[in-house]
């Protein structure tokens, strides 16, 4: 025994420091990467790199509210002059004029490589006659006359031209000058940042940012007024809001549940044992489990997800209860004696208790999602340590004359009421039993079609409210989530750009057609070199353009020497160098090409947004793909991106609904190894089954739909609730049938830490935490509730007899 | 962009439709002819006098006003073009496609849609909110002129010179600030 005090607790500091030091240095990450795929495929990349690092994740939409639209508008304007002298931002735009004159001075400095009608046949005689004929007809028509003063120079009014290519794509709805939502009660606007969309420390303070020149805007438009006072409100939304608020909520949901749980455990402990050593040691297998589940996570793959801590509470309610069957069961006989007696008994089932939980947490280890993966690991090894902890570590700690309060008097009680529960007798019990399963398959089997979620947006921390208002801005300012786009793929930028003009070409039949509304694509903004060089190389050298000129005018209300800046325009962009992704920096018209462009690392992607063609109409992507397949397009991919991430999510689900399942087997299989009995083994499942059908059922009636989630808190509610019902197997089965007492106190402290652990996270605000917590506080105790009544009578007379 | 368009735009389309209405001698009697017309319609000629060109360019077509708010200008000659006014929006329409254009967005232009309305619905004082009046003649024959008073709107149009006789109006001239001018002249339309 000396030999075995010694080594324990050294080896347990080792480890503990060694978990502490890998704990310590550990990154830990706090985006919503845990619910993405963990080994995507390339489609997958690309969603995943979208949502995490592409130029939209970077958009931040702002709204604002109430107050009446004038001054919404003076907020509006004041806002964005303030933010527009921020570096955080690239871009800040609320829709006003006046940072149009940048764009028009670009598309006009550049309109013989932007246009799309530029061809060698345009400068010939005939062609020029067409153009300026033309120009001249729209100068007739009050449209056309902004163009009068451009004549000289553009006569061909190729920046008409431009700003009809750039016009298929819809623009917001204005009021005053400033882009305002279709019922004209927001004023709305974005903003996009220099940082990336995932780096949730730069996105915090640019919001901060634009919350702050908000109310500063507020206060200068009506000096001594604060916001309130005039009811604007500034409502943020986008990724990186979204990601800003799903870290704060699961930082926050995981500090406050895991304190809130721990002050609840220890305040229950602490009435029960009566003793402050006593409750030192029993956090002794918690602290060292969590310790070692998140090293193992660390260690096992490379950085810790936030919602893998938040999970943290999960183990105070399982790995608690080893240290409580400790004491109190090894309380019969005191000191060394009680120990040792404790090992012989109990061990062996809190061992085969500890590794049915094992079999359900591994079950979460195949996983396709990150965060699943890393709470089966953490789980597994936090359990294990602290089982480990609790038998070997423990007894050698115990102090000389280690003494708990007496919890029989507790036990006798609970065995009281148990026996007036089973005096129903076991017909009454087993008919009870019946009309419960009857009742949750009936409830099920109602619910079958709605009984799981299958779309990834109810793991989303972001409340539904939330969502939909990110989707109200969107629609309103024509950025209309992308749903079914066109992805185009190559080595470098001018490869994708001239793919997506490829599938520009291909894509337009079907807007002709009508079977989409419309496309839009990075090369409207940029067109590839290629292009450019093609429409550069098909201006003609100046004499031979006067020439033309000259004839081209005969007949016209014009006359060609009218035109020499035209000639020297032409002139001047044959020699001027073509127009590169750098040029459109400080223009409006870079955010819409950035947000088509994705560059990771050695990857660049174009992305053609589709519009349905009618409002409420659907697209035929297998239309689009066909199409595009005739059209020889093979580096282009038609995708439904929601549908996309829905089935994604929805094969995990089936994935895991497999393992889980899988893990059940494996469960009852080293049940029936250890039990050697089916009798027994049916025994102890039937509470578990019986308790994982009422909860379900429970949450169906709720109109709760499962999600991944639930399906971890049900194998939860079965590792739990198996320690249970084996300690009734044993109490059944064992030679040394004595201290039923014990066991019922130790079960029933056990399963209130249980409850307590999960029922708080019930109330947090995170959907995952909730799911799990709903399902895990009721799912124990009535797991706890079966197992003690569907027990034979052998124990509860003994107990009858004791009273 | 669209901003300097219709600024442009929006008072040519205006003033051209208010073509479509009657007068009458004195103002305010002018003003009570506009307030009880409900319906109008007459077909324009349109010439645009610009330094640019060697001869001025010729269109024509057909005016609509319905009372309150809806004036149409519909272009027939040389190409075909509508241009709609309902409700603070306008529809412009031609052979290769359709653009709406909501006119709340343009403060600078709002001064010109405002003078239709309160034109057509009589409204003088509404009128001079915008505009420097100036009626000469007599009930026969007259002539109203407007200043704007708004230096983003003085931009695009210098003045507008309305020509008319009894309930009949003749001529619309507006001269831009550079010397263009443009020139429409009405007569009842002919009974489809």
């Amino acid at each position: 025994m000396t030999v075995r005090r010694a080594w324990a607790p050294l080896l347990w500091l080792g480890c503990v420091a060694f978990a502490a030091i890998v704990v310590a240095r550990a990154h830990y990450i706090t985006d919503l990467s845990a619910f993405l795929p963990a080994n995507p495929t390339p489609t997958q990349q690309l969603l995943v790199d979208q949502l995490r690092d592409g130029p939209a994740s970077r958009l931040i939409l702002f709204a604002i509210e109430g107050g009446d639209a004038a001054a919404r508008t003076r907020a509006s304007a004041l806002m964005v002059n303030r933010l527009r002298k921020d570096t955080q931002f690239s871009m800040v735009n609320n829709g006003a004029a006046d940072d149009q004159q940048s764009d028009r001075e670009f598309l006009f400095k550049h309109r013989y490589l932007l246009s799309e009608s530029i061809t060698a046949e345009r400068f010939s005689a005939a062609g020029l006659h067409a153009a300026i004929e033309d120009t001249i007809d729209n100068l007739a028509s009050p449209a056309g006359l902004l163009f009068k003063s451009l004549l000289p120079r553009d006569p061909t009014g190729e920046l008409l031209n431009i700003i009809d290519q750039l016009s298929r794509t819809p623009s917001p709805k204005t009021q005053e000058g400033v882009w305002v939502s279709d019922d004209g009660t927001r004023c709305l606007g974005l903003a996009q940042t220099t940082a990336s969309g995932s780096d949730s420390d730069a996105q915090r303070r640019a919001s901060d940012a634009m919350r702050a020149a908000f109310a500063a805007a507020v206060g200068a438009a009506a000096p001594g007024a604060s916001a309130a006072a005039n009811g604007l409100q500034l409502k943020l939304t986008g990724p990186g809001i979204f990601a800003v608020a799903a870290r704060a909520k699961i930082e926050t949901a995981a500090v406050r549940l895991s304190i809130a749980s721990g002050i609840l455990v220890v305040a229950l402990l602490l009435v029960v044992y009566r003793s402050l050593p006593a409750l030192g040691l029993g956090l002794m297998p918690v602290a060292s489990g969590a310790l070692v589940g998140i090293a193992a996570v660390a260690l096992g793959f490379g950085a810790v997800h936030g919602v893998t801590l938040g999970f943290g509470v999960t183990l105070i309610g399982e790995s608690v209860d080893y240290s409580i069957y400790f004491f109190i069961q090894s309380s019969r006989q005191h000191g060394d004696a009680g120990a040792h007696s404790w090992q012989q008994l109990w061990w062996p089932t809190i061992r085969l208790g500890m590794l049915t939980s094992v079999c359900g947490f591994a079950s979460l280890l195949p996983s396709g999602f990150p965060g699943l993966k890393q709470l089966g690991l953490y789980s597994v090894s936090g359990l294990i340590a602290a089982a480990l902890v609790t038998r070997y570590v423990l007894p050698t700690l115990l102090p000389a004359g280690f003494v708990i309060r007496d919890v029989t008097p507790m036990g006798d009680g609970i065995a009281r009421v148990l026996v007036r529960l089973r005096g129903m007798g076991s017909a009454a019990v087993a008919t009870l039993a019946a009309v419960l399963v009857a009742l949750s398959i009936a409830t099920l089997y109602q619910h079958r079609e709605s009984l799981w979620n299958r779309e990834l947006a109810a793991l989303s921390p972001i409340s539904t409210a939330e969502q939909n208002f990110d989707a109200r801005v969107r629609a309103d300012l024509g950025a209309a989530d992308v749903r079914d786009l066109v992805i185009v793929s190559g080595p470098d930028l001018e490869s994708v750009l001239r793919s997506a003009e490829h599938t520009a070409r291909a894509l337009q039949p079907l807007v002709d057609a009508g079977v989409i509304g419309g496309f839009e694509s990075p090369a409207d903004y940029l067109p590839s070199l290629a292009t450019q060089e093609a429409r550069r190389s098909s201006l003609p050298g100046a004499p031979e353009l006067r020439a033309n000129l000259q004839r081209a005018t005969m007949g016209l209300p014009i006359r060609s020497d009218r035109l020499l800046p035209f000639l020297e325009d032409i002139e001047a962009t044959r020699h001027a160098p073509l127009v590169t992704a750098r040029d459109l920096t400080g223009t409006s018209l870079n955010a819409g090409f950035q947000a088509l462009i994705l560059h990771q690392s050695e990857r660049w992607n174009a992305l053609l947004p589709l519009r349905a063609s009618a409002v409420g109409g659907e697209i035929d992507l297998s239309r689009v793909a066909t199409t595009l397949e005739a059209g020889n397009v093979h580096e282009a991919l038609a995708l439904d991106l929601k549908q996309q991430s829905d089935a994604l999510y929805a094969g995990y689900l089936g994935q895991a609904i497999r393992y889980s399942l899988a893990g059940l087997v494996a469960l009852t299989a080293l049940l029936l190894i250890a039990l050697r009995s089916l009798r027994r083994v049916a025994r102890v499942l039937s509470p578990l089954a019986l308790a994982v059908l009422t909860v379900a059922a429970g949450l169906a009636v709720c109109n709760v739909q499962l999600t991944i989630l639930h399906l971890v808190g049900l194998l939860l509610i079965v590792a739990v609730g198996s320690n249970y019902a084996l300690f009734f197997d044993r109490q059944e089965n064992s030679a040394d049938a004595g201290g039923e007492a014990l066991t019922l106190a130790s079960l029933l402290i056990a399963n209130c830490s249980t409850v307590i652990g999960f029922g708080l996270l019930s109330f947090s605000r995170v959907p995952v935490l909730v799911a799990l917590g709903t399902t895990v506080a009721p799912g124990t105790f009535l797991a706890l509730l079966f197992a003690a009544i569907l027990s034979p009578r052998r124990g509860s007379s003994a107990a009858a007899a004791h009273a | 962009m669209r901003a300097f368009t219709l600024s442009v735009l929006v008072p040519l389309l205006a003033l051209s439709l208010c073509g479509a209405v009657s007068g009458a001698s004195e103002l305010d009697e002018v003003m009570g002819l506009m307030a009880a017309r409900q319906h109008g319609r007459v077909e324009f000629v349109e010439q645009q006098f610009l330094h640019i060109l060697n001869r001025p360019i010729e269109s024509s077509g057909e005016l609509r006003y319905d009372a309150p708010d809806r004036l149409e200008k519909r272009t027939l000659q040389p190409h075909a073009e509508t241009l709609v006014f309902a409700g603070g929006v306008l529809t412009v329409e031609r052979a290769h496609g359709r653009r709406v254009v909501d006119l709340h967005a343009y403060p600078q232009v709002q001064p010109f849609v405002e003078s239709i309305r309160a034109t057509l619905a009589g409204d003088r004082s509404s009128l001079e909110r915008w505009f420097h009046l100036e009626f000469a003649g007599s009930l026969g024959r007259w002539t109203i002129t407007l200043v704007p008073l708004d230096a983003n709107v003085k931009r695009s149009v210098a003045q507008v010179r309305i020509d008319g006789m009894r309930d009949q109006l003749l001529k619309v001239e507006i001269r831009q600030p550079d010397g263009d001018r443009s020139l429409m002249t009405l007569r009842p339309a002919a009974r489809p």
